[in-house]
Order: C-alpha cells, then structure tokens, then sequence
C-alpha cells in the first residue's frame, strides 16, 4: 500500500436524464488516515461534485444502505478501509444484479418483493393471540442460537450481487430472502413453515441454489445465508420425506408472579393499531 | 411500491465469473454446471448412434465408423474427465445441500467463518476423488489400450 497524499477515486456515473448508458469519472482526492470508502466519496460530494449519488446513512454497518461493488466485491463503502483495500485506486460501481437508478444508488426493490413473498416475520396460527397478544412467546437461549446469526442481516444486498445463479435467473429469490425465510423457519416461535414452504419449493427457492458460497464469503456481518439455505434444504427434503419433526410452537410464557412495577416507571401508551 | 425504470445491470453468465470474491467454490459451481451441459450433449449424442442399432446392422456400422476417429477419441476422454469431476463433486453437493458439513449456526465474531470454510474438507476431497478417477481413466484410455 502507498502512503501517498491523494487517492483516486474511480465512479460509476449514470444520470438517467443524460447518459444513455454508465460511464467512469475520475475524483482525486486527499487521503486521510482511518479513511473509509465512505468518506471520501463525502470529500468528493463537498468538494468536487455535488450531483454524485449514492445511499447511505448510519456510517456504521447497521442500516444496509451502503452496499456497493468497491474494487470489484461487495461491500459496504461505510465498513470498508481505504488502507485495507491495499490499492491506490478505489473503483466503485453500483451493486450488479439489480438496475441502476443513478451512480451507485441500485434498485433493491425486487430483493425486498422476493424477501416480502417469503413472510419475514412470525407466523401464528392462534390469530387471535397474535392480535391480541397477552405476553410473550417463550424461547430458550438454547432455541434462538438457531437462527440468530441470519437475524443480523442488514439487507444490504451485497449476497445478492455476489450469487451467480441470481446473475443470470430473475426468478430465483436469492439469498438474503431464503435465508431470512429460513430465520424464520427456524424459530421455536413461527407456525409458518407450510405458508413458506409453497414458494419455498418452486423455482424462487433454494433449489436454484448450488453453494458457490460467494454470498457467505461477501457478507458484512457474518450471516452466513449459504448454510441458511443448506440447512433449509434439509428441512425441505425432510419434510418431503415425511421425516421432518416440526419444533413446538413456543407457548405464552407466563407472567412473573411476584414481580413489582416500580412507581417511577410509566405504563405503556395505549395501543394505536 | 414506487416503480422505477433504471438501466439494466444484471450480470448474466459472467456472474458466474465475477461479481465476488473469486472463491474455490465458485469454480467449482461454474465447472459442475459446464460439465453438466456437456455430459448432457454426450448423452444426446449417444442415443443418436446408438439409435441407429434399429435401422438395422448396416446403419449402425455407419454410425460407429463417423465416431472413431481420433477427434471422438479425445472427446470421449474428456466425457470421461466431465463424469469424474460431476460426479465427485455431485456428491459433495448432496452432502452439502442437505445440510452436512455447512456447520451450526454461530455467532459471528470477526474474522467470520463460514459454512464455506466448514465444507472446505469435502470440497478438496471431491477434487482429489476425481483427480484419482481422471488418472486411472487417463491410464485406461491411453496407456492399457
Ligand atoms: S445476508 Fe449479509 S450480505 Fe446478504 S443482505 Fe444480509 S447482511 Fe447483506
Ligand atoms: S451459495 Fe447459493 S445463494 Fe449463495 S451465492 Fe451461491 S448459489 Fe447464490
Ligand atoms: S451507511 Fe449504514 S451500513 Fe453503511
């Protein structure tokens, strides 16, 4: 790595107002120790061109909105070094497999349809304790070590643009949904597994999938959704084969019996919905 | 939900190549889906020739002299060198896509290991199977014949 004073940045540019198709600008600018890819491309908006785009918020690897191809990989432009890139050009482009709707800003919108299709959330049977509920469901620490670790996907599509099945099949769901299909699936608290399992077993699911592994290799947190996916497969074929035990639907917990508010703690606002 | 036209950017076969972080299972699923196609145009092919049996001795003679050239030679080593990488890799996927030897679900301390560093073992394995079929093929097409 050089311990030069500038860097250069090299932009993927595309206005859909202007240009008929992507095009590469150069930026140099200074390198700052402790730089991210982030902030240079805020030195590049301050300083040199205010019309550049991207998507980004908490600077922090939490909210999923930095998600770009840097140096030719997936990653997030907030998580990411300058220094660790080891190189003395930054090339960012928009993350591939979804349309670009300016710079580097691309569509999600078909993950989050594929996502939405798969139910991310707990499924009961019990409507009415779902609606109306009157305390918790009860999980043991032991229970939620199944799915925890696809609980902290940030959605930021970098799986997504790292998967080649979802490079060349539309229709495939990719792997930031299945696995949060599988979070899901694996909850001692959902009752949703049959619901799933419809879209589960066509062409949207996993069956498309054949463990390349990028998604798992590129992911920022460490979600590891290509085990979430094997790991769905095997519930599936089970299930096929009529040999998949479904986990217990986690009852209501109940309520502590001694337990005291303290005074100086309000009670909940009423509900809204 | 909001539409927008954007310009297209989907990476289509050369995904299978770029796109990532040029992992050995990359490799392997882009070779398991050429050999794939290729084992399929060899299948093909042979129930073409072999088809020809009905149409009498005289046609299946025909049939078989067109591939035993040389060039049909090669060819049928490199089906064979196609069979042994699929089929030893074929395995290791059924192993892994049903769940085994991915690992549990962890928590993700950094440097994340992945269910792609877990299989590793099986992976190099299925290459050394097949490296192993390739050579008694090799031997038994060029060598015994
Ligand atoms: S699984 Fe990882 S890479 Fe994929 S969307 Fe979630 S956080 Fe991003
Ligand atoms: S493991 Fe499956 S979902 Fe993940 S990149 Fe490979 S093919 Fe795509
Ligand atoms: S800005 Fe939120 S993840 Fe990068």
């Amino acid at each position: 790595m050089s311990d030069a004073k500038q860097i250069l940045y090299r932009v993927r540019r595309y206005d859909p107002a202007r240009d008929g198709a992507p095009r590469w600008q150069d930026f140099t600018i200074p390198r700052t120790p402790g730089m991210t890819v982030l902030d240079g491309l805020w030195t590049i908006k301050q300083t040199l061109d205010a019309t550049l785009a991207w998507r980004a918020s908490c600077r922090m690897g939490v909210c999923g909105s930095c998600g770009m191809l840097v140096n030719g990989r997936p990653r997030l432009a907030c998580n990411t070094q300058v220094s660790e890139l080891g190189a003395d050009v930054v090339a960012l482009a928009p993350l591939p497999n979804f349309d670009i709707i300016r710079d580097l800003v691309p569509d999600l919108a078909p993950a989050f349809d594929a996502h939405q299709a798969l139910m991310p959330f707990i499924v009961r049977e019990d409507v009415q304790e779902r609606e109306n509920p009157t305390g918790e469901f009860g999980q043991s620490a032991e229970e939620l070590e199944h799915y925890l670790q696809f609980s902290y996907c940030i959605k930021c599509g970098c799986c997504m643009a790292a998967c080649p099945t979802y490079a060349t099949d539309p229709s495939y769901s990719g792997p930031m949904p299945l696995a949060q299909a599988h979070r899901y699936n694996a909850d001692t608290r959902d009752e949703g597994f049959r619901n799933r399992k419809e879209t589960l077993a066509g062409e949207r699911g996993p069956w498309r999938c054949h463990f390349a592994g990028e998604c798992s290799r590129v992911c920022p947190k460490g979600v590891d959704p290509a085990k979430a996916i094997q790991l769905m497969k095997r519930e599936l074929v089970l299930d096929y084969l009529r040999l998949r035990r479904a986990h217990a639907s986690a009852p209501v917990a109940p309520k502590p019996k001694d337990g005291k508010r303290r005074p100086d703690v309000p009670d909940a606002p009423a509900r809204t919905v | 939900m909001l539409k927008v036209q954007g310009h297209p950017n989907r990476l289509g076969v050369r995904g299978w190549a770029v796109g990532g972080r040029w992992g050995l299972e990359r490799y392997l699923y882009t070779l398991h889906r050429l050999t794939g196609v290729g084992l399929i145009l060899y299948l093909l092919l042979h129930i073409l020739v072999t088809s020809s049996r009905a149409f009498g001795q005289a046609a299946w003679e025909a049939a078989m002299g067109r591939v035993s050239g040389p060039v049909f030679h090669a060819g049928e080593y490199l089906v064979f060198a196609a069979f042994a990488f699929h089929a030893m890799n074929g395995i290791r996927l059924v192993l892994v896509e049903l769940g085994f030897g991915v690992g549990k679900p962890i928590e993700p301390v950094y440097p994340y290991k992945t269910s792609v560093d877990f299989q590793r073992s099986l992976a190099v394995g299925s290459l050394v199977l097949a490296g192993v079929l390739l050579v008694l093929g090799t031997l038994d097409f060029f060598v015994l014949d």
